[in-house]
């Protein structure tokens, strides 16, 4: 069973991947798990760090071999074509994870491909597997969905995980407030798809303001995207995590970001008991050894 | 005043929006190749509109699918099968419900775009269409 992207999951299959990594969490605590035949292929044509060796490492502790695909050192130098490489890697895997700067090729992938496809990032399309363990954490820190306060903070016009994560909030109900500069809100396609799909209710917002939130899951501002250079300096320091805005926040209020962060959070805040990012990395495992066995079930 | 010839046998797609008859040619797949007499009048006085392009395709009778696809880029024209000189059909474009093959999806980054595949796209509501690869939704007249 292929996993290629969030917008085709129901609520019920969501839940069934957080009952599966809750069995592995414990399975993992136990230092018990259930091991499994096979190999798994990691196909990364972008630099990843987490996902890559969350995903190996999750096959690991299932007890599968990996083999990695490398694109620098292989045939694609020589010209092989996307379809040639999928094929000939499927028949030395059997299961395959990708990630391609194009959106949808995982989706083609799982075309040419008999063994499953896990998609780990197509482009600024979606990133399934971070979402899943983005909502498994937010699950298991927080208990309820319904009524949770979440924040959206950043560049949610650019950023995959923020674009599924809000589908994802949305079909379990919770209340989400969209924060980001003007010139990087989150796409009106993908609002007016919640809002129609799930009835979501939406706050905006182009200030910071912590105060009611249960969770902030913080991206990146991409100094990149901006024209003047100036405004991204200024909308970067404003959107620069600084310890001055947890005061007066809720006790148990956590903070989430899908990593690698850069300067938007700095160390003092890290030390902060609302941080939890680390631990929200770490739901990679059970999540993707959940992943993993689901798609060898067929 | 320009006059065009009638046909006796083909097809007479009529208010197509002005300046929109080149794109429909290209959706009918019709070039310098095609065997018959095409005539494509551009910028037509109409009373409904003001302006609107007349194609005239000798030769063929333009499936129901094709006819739809010309919805895309002019959702108001209509299709005339032309036999013996009479109209014996005539139909209204209506934007299908899936797309394959045809058009191009606007997203740069879509693998569809370097890739050999073909497009494929599937309807949502307010004329709007998903790409089935890249996932993004666009406005029918994006697509051609």
């Amino acid at each position: 069973m292929d996993l290629i992207s969030f917008r085709e999951l129901e609520k019920k299959d969501v839940e069934d991947y957080f009952q599966r990594a809750e069995e592995m969490d414990h399975q993992l605590a136990r230092k018990k798990v259930e091991k499994l035949d096979g190999i798994v292929a990691t196909m990364f044509f972008e630099p990843s760090t987490r996902t890559k060796l969350s995903f190996q490492s999750a096959a690991e502790r299932l007890g599968m071999q990996v083999v990695d695909f490398l694109g620098e050192t292989s045939s694609l130098k020589k010209g092989e074509s996307f379809e040639d490489t999928i094929r000939t890697v499927d028949g030395y895997a059997d299961v395959i994870v990708i990630r391609h700067p194009m959106e949808g090729s995982a989706r083609l992938a799982s075309e040419f491909a008999k063994a499953p496809v896990l998609n780990g990032g197509d482009g600024g399309n979606q990133h399934p597997s971070q979402t899943l363990l983005d909502l498994y954490t937010l699950k298991k820190m927080k208990g309820e969905f319904k009524g949770m306060n979440v924040q959206l903070v950043g560049d949610l016009k650019h950023a995959r995980t923020m674009r599924s994560l809000l589908f994802g909030l949305s079909m379990f109900g919770a209340n989400v407030k969209l924060v980001a500069p003007r010139g990087l809100e989150m796409a009106p396609e993908a609002v007016e798809e919640v809002k129609k799909k799930f009835g979501a209710k939406l706050e905006f917002s182009e200030e910071i303001d912590f105060a009611g939130a249960d969770v902030v899951y913080v991206c990146r501002i991409q100094e990149e995207r901006f024209e003047d250079k100036y405004e991204a300096m200024s909308m970067k320091k404003k959107f620069t995590i600084k310890p001055e805005y947890l005061r007066g926040v809720k006790n148990d209020m956590i903070i989430l970001h899908p990593l690698p962060k850069i300067d938007e959070i700095p160390p003092e805040v890290d030390k902060s008991p609302h941080a939890r990012y680390f631990d929200q990395a770490r739901n990679g495992i059970p999540m993707r050894m959940a992943i993993i066995k689901k798609a060898l079930e067929g | 005043m320009l006059t065009v010839d009638t046909i006796d046998n083909g097809t007479v797609v009529d208010h197509i929006k002005a300046g929109m008859g080149r794109k429909v040619l290209d959706l009918m797949g019709i070039d310098q190749n095609y065997p018959h007499r095409v005539a494509l009048m551009i910028n037509v006085p109409s009373k409904k509109t003001g302006k609107k392009d007349i194609l005239k395709i000798e030769g063929i009778l333009v499936s129901d699918e094709k006819t739809d696809l010309i919805a895309l880029v002019s959702p108001k024209a209509t299709v005339n099968h032309i036999q013996g000189g009479k109209v014996v059909k005539k139909s209204q474009a209506e934007l299908p419900e899936k797309i394959s093959g045809v058009g191009k999806c606007p997203n740069p980054k879509c693998i569809c775009n370097s890739e050999k595949v073909p497009t494929r796209f599937t309807a949502e509501p307010a004329d709007g269409y998903r790409c089935g690869y890249c996932e993004r939704r666009f406005a029918a007249s994006e697509l051609v």
